[in-house]
């Protein structure tokens, strides 16, 4: 017999659960006493918005769904029915709406920061590629999500994106119409899409779930790179940085309300405010903002199947980052070429997401081939060879010491508050 | 004691901020539009506080409902949604009585229709999109219910095109049946120029000028594509300065738990 977790809780009713399923302790030793660097900066709020982003995504959509229709028919009407005659029903949608930018914006933070501190590299690897995974989910949930609505860009949207796929040789017809459950954008690809949108937002919170499980394993990067050399490095989670990720929360949520309440579609397309229609083009098919680099890198090859290639490849290459990059250096702040380099990739990315929501003609043509031919060097050429030439600054003994300047021995550890 | 490495080498912001804004521009439209930017009118519902005025918006429905709703359906809008126009029960069930709109089947399965009740939707002028082509010449009036957000800038392009209709200009290849707008994309719109001085009379004392009776519609219209306006602009600021109380409070914590730290808290946290 295995025998009961031993439970130190003093009250009898959560010691007699906790020592026959240790959910308790679980949390206070992975959000309480969990120990995490001392020297955060705002960038680490994002992984914490990210989520509180989720959670909220998916309590509003399941409210929206008991309204809506996944009906051709239906669709379009049924979504004006949430705006105007559901109890709060703009409220819930809008907040939905726009829940999908705001969750690609904390997550693009995110990834910044993890391309600016090196938090892809040894032993984080797999923490790294379990978050491109809940970025490719993220982005096919977001697309067939706004799918729903059924709109003009909605039905357009989902006949191009879906169409891609018709570029691979040989199975690619196939693979459309089964996507699409038949022939083109119908009935069966809306309620379909309805089904996997529903049930892609649970597989993430899955894949979250071992990304934080990772996390846990490997600890917390920091701004230095450095690992933690002991107790004097790292503070509990709780309270620190539950007060900090607080913060960064309450700030979030100001800038998720102001587009809510006072610009809630200044993101959209007014497209989508007119009912699909097979039967009339959109003079422009525009992807949702938060694809636009994407749509820019497929635009910029001429050929469509290679096209298509790296516009995947865009987000695959991702995941062999860890890898690619040769320098043993984490940090930027470390790495003084480095630091510009990341940031002129942050620009390819800016200018292609600008490119994107462009005609392909002219200058957008050639802009979009410059940031997409840097968007891909700065990964394939740039990171290995950089990592071998550059010559980073010295990094510090120890995150303490780079904290407060003082030597490791007289260190003030952090240590819980006297009230809590 | 040695001072926190910064995020960003200072140069480096800067040229940042120089990149982003080379790019911004690039992002300008770059192409001269051939149809000009319908002019940016002052509405009661521009702004963060503004809300759409009511009593334009009432007399918007009645130009609605005089000139617009000959051609025009606005099927997403119930008689009973004009009570968030202001107007009382009483009043919206007088107007709806004054539509005969289709009340499903009679005792012999027969199609029949009857005065509205506030339950039904606004009477369509049409009863499918063939039937409006085959009366007007071709053309498909779009349903109005959300037009405002339906065309970028919306309310101005929806002011501009009621104002703009003009002369050709010399030159200019008119097709058959077409009218002139400065503002139409294309310029030639198959509807009549619908609104005319003394179009409609108002009983609020209100002058009937084309541009009145515009300003009037396309505030009602407005309304009927975002009846929430109101509530949501009002909800938005009590939940805004909630969430600033809240940040305050949750960083005034933030701090008292970084103090715990000892004399010298951490940079960083």
């Amino acid at each position: 017999m295995a025998g009961l977790h031993k439970s130190d809780l003093p009250n009898p009713v959560l010691n007699w659960i906790d020592s026959r399923l240790p959910i308790i302790s679980m949390m206070q030793k992975e959000y309480g006493v969990f120990p995490t660097p001392r020297n955060f900066n705002y960038f680490w709020n994002f992984g914490a918005l990210a989520m509180v982003t989720l959670v909220v995504m998916i309590l509003t959509g399941i409210f929206l769904a008991m309204s809506y229709q996944p009906n051709t028919g239906l669709a379009f009407d049924s979504v004006q029915h949430i705006m105007r005659d559901v109890n709060y029903g703009w409220l819930i949608r809008y907040v939905h709406q726009n829940g999908a930018s705001m969750f690609f914006i904390v997550t693009y933070i995110h990834i910044f920061r993890g391309l600016y501190y090196g938090s892809y590299k040894a032993p984080r690897e797999l923490l790294w590629m379990l978050g491109v995974v809940i970025l490719l989910l993220m982005m096919a949930t977001a697309f067939m999500g706004y799918v729903l609505p059924w709109g003009q860009m909605s039905y357009w949207g989902a006949t191009v994106i879906t169409n891609l796929f018709s570029a691979f040789p040989g199975v690619g017809k196939y693979i459309v119409t089964l996507l699409w459950g038949g022939f083109s954008v119908d009935q069966p690809t809306l309620n379909r899409f309805f089904s996997l949108h529903y049930l892609l937002p649970f597989v993430l919170v899955g894949v979250v779930f071992l990304h934080v499980a990772a996390l846990h394993i490997v600890g917390s990067n920091n701004p230095l790179g450095i690992e933690p050399r002991g107790p004097q490095d790292t503070l509990p989670f709780h309270p620190y940085y539950t007060s900090k990720d607080s913060v960064g929360i309450c700030v979030f949520l100001i800038v998720w309300a102001a587009f809510v309440f006072f610009a809630p579609n200044l993101l959209g397309d007014p497209n989508n405010f007119i009912e699909a229609n097979p039967l009339q083009t959109p003079a422009d098919i525009v992807p949702e903002w938060y694809f636009l680099p994407y749509y820019a890198i497929l635009r910029s090859v001429p050929n469509k199947l290679l096209g298509v290639c790296m516009m995947f490849g865009s987000l695959l290459v991702l995941f062999i980052l860890p890898w690619l990059d040769t320098s043993r250096v984490r940090s930027a702040r470390f790495r003084p070429t480095y630091r510009w380099l990341i940031m002129v990739w942050v620009v390819s990315f800016v200018v292609l997401g600008i490119c994107g929501a462009h005609k392909p003609e002219g200058i957008w043509v050639i802009l979009s081939r410059i940031a997409a031919l840097y968007y891909f060097g700065h990964f394939l050429v740039i990171m290995p060879i950089l990592g071998k030439l550059e010559r980073p600054l010295p990094l510090p003994e120890s995150i303490t010491q780079a904290v407060t300047g003082r030597p490791i021995e007289v260190a003030v550890v952090g240590r819980p508050l006297e009230s809590h | 004691m040695r001072t926190p490495l910064p995020l960003f080498a200072p140069g480096f912001a800067h040229t940042l901020a120089v990149a982003l804004t080379v790019t911004g521009l690039f992002g300008l439209p770059a192409k001269a539009q051939e149809t000009p930017e319908p002019p940016a009118q002052n509405w009661s519902f521009n702004g963060i506080f503004g809300i759409p005025n009511l009593e334009a918006a009432q007399r918007g429905f009645q130009v609605y409902s005089e000139v617009c709703s000959n051609c025009h359906a606005m099927h997403q809008l119930h008689y009973r949604d004009l009570t968030g126009l202001g107007l009382t029960e009483e009043q919206v069930k007088a107007i709806a009585s004054t539509f005969t709109v289709p009340q499903g089947l009679d005792d012999s399965g027969q199609p029949k229709e009857g005065p509205a009740t506030p339950a039904n939707q606004f009477r369509s002028p049409f009863a499918n999109e063939k039937a409006a082509r085959a009366a007007l010449n071709g053309a498909y009036p779009p349903d109005l219910s959300l037009i405002v957000n339906a065309r970028p800038d919306g309310a101005n392009y929806v002011y501009g095109l009621l104002t703009g209709y003009a002369e050709p200009p010399a030159g200019f290849a008119m097709q058959e049946g077409m009218n002139y707008d400065k503002y139409f994309p294309g310029h030639q719109i198959a509807m009549p120029q619908p609104l005319q001085d003394g179009r409609v009379a108002y009983t609020d004392g209100t002058p009937t000028t084309t541009d009145q009776e515009a300003r009037d519609v396309v505030t009602f219209l407005y309304w009927a594509s975002n009846p929430e306006t109101a509530e949501r602009k009002a909800m938005g600021v009590r939940i805004i300065l909630f969430l600033i109380l809240l940040t305050g409070v949750t960083y005034a914590v933030k701090r008292k738990v970084g103090c715990s730290l000892g004399s010298r808290p951490p940079l960083s946290l």
